[in-house]
């Protein structure tokens, strides 16, 4: 199967290597933390609600209205914004496969965060998770960030 | 339980899809050139003009949807780390639908993620 070609910009010049980097890391750090904040914060939303039924559709209305009323999914939904904001452009420096994998440091963030904000115990398979993602991520920022367009 | 199944491929497959639109649209408004808010606007200002970009939110949007549904009634260490296949699916779109070549190294990289993710939360 051939590989899809997509027109790109044609004016763009090359990006030097360390500005694509420095781009690319910078765009998945903002990513990193609005995105698993936003993430918990939906999630916390939506526990207060209880079970959604989805039919009779009344109560399916009267459910996402119970939770579009409340300040928590607002702060998260404001995270989210942010988060597809620097995934978008992430994804205009680099790769998809390379963007979205490397944003699972998000999880490392959560553990740490958990520990040092909210003085959570962290399980030992929770850091040994976290070691492993940090560990396929290193395997991953070995690899060039764009394997598409002029930096190919 | 077939509802169940039905909202976990809406999740990983429609969720991962429209990423790669919004992948795909990217690619095509060209590189954001410097890190500055004027230059970020403009360029999410491209974007918003192109087909890609409304098909990926409307199937993110979907896939959204099904997750606070799948998260009102199942447990969230069960959810997660069925989606951590998302990851898989998105490194075999980027190939065929973005056309990025994905090296040997970069898929020991996501399987190594599929597995961190899904040990994080499974020690939930």
């Amino acid at each position: 199967m051939s590989s899809p070609t997509i027109e790109t910009q044609p004016e763009t010049a090359p990006t030097p290597v360390h500005t694509l980097h420095l781009k690319t890391y910078l765009l998945i750090g903002i990513m990193i933390i609005t995105g698993p904040v936003g993430n918990l914060l939906l999630a916390k939303s939506t526990k207060q609600v209880g079970e959604i039924r989805v039919w009779p559709l009344s109560e399916l209305v009267g459910a996402f209205v119970r939770i579009f009323g409340s300040f928590t999914i607002w702060a998260g939904i404001s995270c989210l914004i942010a988060f597809i904001i620097a995934y978008m452009l992430a994804l205009s420096v680099a790769d998809y496969s390379f963007v979205q994998p490397a944003a699972a440091l998000g999880y490392a963030v959560i553990g740490v965060l958990g520990v040092l904000v909210l003085h959570e115990k962290v399980a030992p398979l929770h850091w040994a998770g976290i070691a492993v993602i940090c560990l396929g991520v290193s395997f991953i920022r070995g690899t060039n960030p764009r394997t598409t367009g002029d930096s190919a | 339980m077939t509802l169940e199944y039905i909202l976990f491929i809406l999740v990983i497959v429609v969720g991962t899809g429209g990423e790669l639109c919004l992948g795909r649209a990217m690619k095509q408004t060209g590189e954001l050139e410097r890190l500055h808010p004027s230059d970020a606007f403009r360029l999410l200002g491209r974007a918003l003009r192109l087909k890609w970009i409304w098909i990926g939110v409307a199937m993110m949007a979907t896939a959204f949807f099904s997750l606070v549904t799948l998260l009102s009634f199942e447990d969230v260490s069960f959810v997660v780390p069925v989606t951590a296949l998302s990851y898989l699916v998105g490194a075999v779109g980027g190939i065929f639908f973005l056309g990025e070549r994905v090296s040997w190294q970069r898929w020991v990289g996501i399987g190594l993620v599929c597995i961190g993710v899904t040990m994080v939360v499974i020690s939930r």
